[in-house]
């Protein structure tokens, strides 16, 4: 398999500016030297808190934030260089389906139109309306649901617009950004198969970007961990939940509740300490240090590179290499 | 005795001339020092059905029958000055989202404080320690410079422990929870309630913890109530919810979501349909046009809730074994 989409080194800052005369005062590093590379047809997970730059990085994959440093190569091509004009043909090889359905749909438009619209500005040459009602089909919607607003339609029903409005012109790749987060869990369930189903019937690769973890873990193939903007540890599913090696890839799993029948005074363990720094001022060597609980001298002062632990798996950390560490 | 003992409590949106019930005919109990977990979807009554008993519903909600008994005294026969006692002093409430539920142009000190000067019969001074000692419990580090300072300077974890301390001020004998982790990352989630369930154990505060989320029923609730509609369709220990439910609408529930203690390629069995909407008129249970095992009855008569269950045909657990 070769891969579709290669993200190489790409960071992107966010600059500060005060006073009158806009002087950039320093940067929101909000994706730091982030390397990942897409395959053809898998679901590749990134996780990660709040500020961790997992939504950013997505949205430098769509063109719609400019990376700092870094390429995006999408199936040989360097789009992130490429003017509007040359970008054109990629916007349709590459989709979205965002987390909130009812702020990325218009208010004011029916789910035809919307769906519509997507096909009329890509000049589709095929008759509009059979393959409107063709997508809401896929997306097991009937016809019908063609004539109705947003606000007509359940939470479910809207991401089932969001997803027939992403498949429009037969994408490659297809960006979801918490794309199951906001819905009941009945429903939630109901779309995860969908977007699996879709995936094996249209040879789709996803970058499924989530805070939940047993979401990603059981949707995606692949997933790297990110924090404050760079990626600790990636792997393949199994690898991460079954034999994680990261320290703050450890933690995040061992704070998702889960049932404990059997010693129900024992606490959930060990709950990470502290918050979460400001991407502001991150900290120094490996931005987990502050949190850590093995953390030594040299992570505070070094960052680590990520280190192979095998054919697909690795992971940014001192510990896994230096014999200082504890194990 | 009860702490709290809710008898078939209904209450209705008003709303154009037209009257909706959003819980229709609940009953719990919760006993001293408990932590009962409402689980269900959205519409389900389990928010409504809380700010009911904390007397907190909005103009266009009312009660229109049933009962809600507090430590032996009859909630909805208070006044609004009565209640007003009650809440913060016997009962307080934590909310889902710490930056609307604090006033963002005072202090958090001046907040809590308020909230201790409401409640106990304190002088200032005593307040201001007793709020140094509150911070400090609920793991607020350097309290001293923190009581000065504003919403704004909290991240949302800290916020929400600082709702939490006003929660405790005047130290309640019930807690109402309503989602209160759901706006936090993973990490501070787990932190957040852990330090809710350590205070409710030192302090034997009872707990009413509403969520949708399973895994933190499984890992913090004793008891849980199941909620679909507006009704409770389902009741027990948290234990044997998770492991053997009866209700076809828990055990869909628990089929949906995915679990990292099961393998990753477990399919997942979603419920069809959407959530009951409570201006669409169900007869019978209000499950049954989502229920794989419904059968004529479901759909003429409301079960009844009895020995902790409402279904006309509940899962056996060889039934179970053989589906699964």
């Amino acid at each position: 398999m070769s891969a579709l989409l290669r993200i190489e080194d790409v960071s992107v800052h966010f600059p500060i500016r005060k006073g009158l005369l806009q002087r950039q005062v320093g940067a929101v590093r909000a994706v730091d030297s982030v390397t990942l590379e897409l395959k053809k047809g898998e679901a590749f997970g990134l996780v990660g808190e709040s500020g961790c730059g997992k939504t950013t990085l997505a949205r430098a994959v769509l063109r719609l934030v400019d990376p700092t440093s870094g390429s995006i190569w999408f199936d040989g091509t360097n789009i992130s260089g490429l003017t509007p004009k040359g970008l054109a043909p990629f916007r349709k090889r590459i989709a979205a389906i965002f987390q909130d359905p009812f702020s990325s749909l218009n208010p004011r438009q029916k789910s035809g139109q919307i769906i519509a619209e997507v096909l009329q500005v890509h000049n589709y040459d095929g008759d509009i309306k059979e393959r409107v009602a063709e997508l809401l089909s896929i997306c097991g919607l009937a016809p019908r649901f063609a004539d109705l607003y947003p606000h007509e339609m359940s939470g479910g029903q809207r991401q089932r617009v969001g997803i027939a409005r992403a498949l429009a012109l037969d994408p490659e790749l297809i960006v979801c950004d918490e794309a199951v987060s906001a819905l009941d869990v009945s429903i939630q369930a109901q779309i995860i198969n969908l977007l699996e189903e879709l995936r094996v019937k249209f040879g789709l690769t996803y970058l499924f970007i989530g805070h939940d973890l047993s979401v990603v873990r059981h949707l995606c193939d692949r997933i790297a961990v990110m924090y404050l903007g760079r990626i600790m540890e990636t792997g393949t599913a199994e690898e991460l939940f079954d034999n994680p090696k990261h320290p703050y890839t450890k933690a995040l799993i061992d704070a998702v509740p889960a049932p404990n029948f059997d010693n129900e005074d024992a606490p959930q363990a060990e709950a990470l300490k502290g918050e979460i720094p400001s991407p502001l001022a991150p900290p120094s060597g490996c931005v987990f240090h502050t949190r850590c609980p093995i953390a030594f001298d040299r992570c505070s002062k070094v960052v680590p590179d990520i280190t192979r632990l095998g054919k697909t798996h690795a992971a940014a950390c001192f510990a896994l290499s230096n014999s200082e560490a504890p194990s | 005795m009860s702490l709290l003992e809710i008898q078939d409590l209904t209450v209705a949106l008003h709303q154009d001339g037209t009257e909706t019930d959003l819980v229709r005919g609940i009953s719990y109990t919760i006993e001293p020092g408990e932590t009962l977990a409402l689980v269900g979807e959205s519409g389900s009554g389990k928010s409504v059905s809380s700010l009911a008993v904390m007397g907190l519903l909005a103009k266009s909600l009312n009660v229109t029958s049933g009962s809600v008994t507090f430590d032996g005294q009859d909630l909805l026969s208070l006044s609004k000055e009565e209640m007003r006692k009650i809440r913060g002093r016997d009962i307080s409430m934590v909310f889902q989202e710490p930056m609307t539920s604090l006033n963002p142009v005072r202090s958090i000190g001046s907040q809590i404080i308020e909230s201790i000067e409401e409640n106990l019969n304190l002088t200032r001074a005593q307040a201001q320690s007793r709020a140094l000692d509150l911070l400090k419990e609920v793991g607020v580090a350097d309290p001293e410079r923190r009581l000065k300072q504003y919403p704004h300077h909290f991240s949302g974890g800290m916020r929400q422990r600082v709702m939490i301390a006003i929660a405790l001020a005047a130290d309640p004998k019930l807690i109402i929870a309503d989602e209160p982790t759901t706006a936090l990352d993973v990490t501070i989630q787990a932190q957040i309630l852990d330090l809710m369930a350590r205070v409710c154990r030192d302090h034997g505060t009872a707990m009413v913890l509403i969520t949708h989320n399973l895994g933190i029923v499984a890992r913090y609730a004793d008891r849980v109530n199941v909620m679909y509609g507006g009704r409770i369709v389902e009741t027990g220990r948290a234990r044997d919810i998770y492991t053997a439910p009866r209700h076809p609408y828990t055990d869909g529930l628990l089929r949906s979501i995915p679990r990292l203690d099961q393998d990753r390629n477990a399919p997942l069995r979603p419920i069809p349909g959407n959530p009951a909407d409570p201006f669409t008129t169900i007869s019978g249970c209000r499950f049954h046009p989502r229920c794989d095992h419904a059968q004529a009855p479901c759909r003429d008569m409301v079960p009844n809730f009895k020995n902790g269950l409402a279904c006309h045909f509940p899962l056996e657990v060889a039934q179970k074994e053989a589906l699964s």
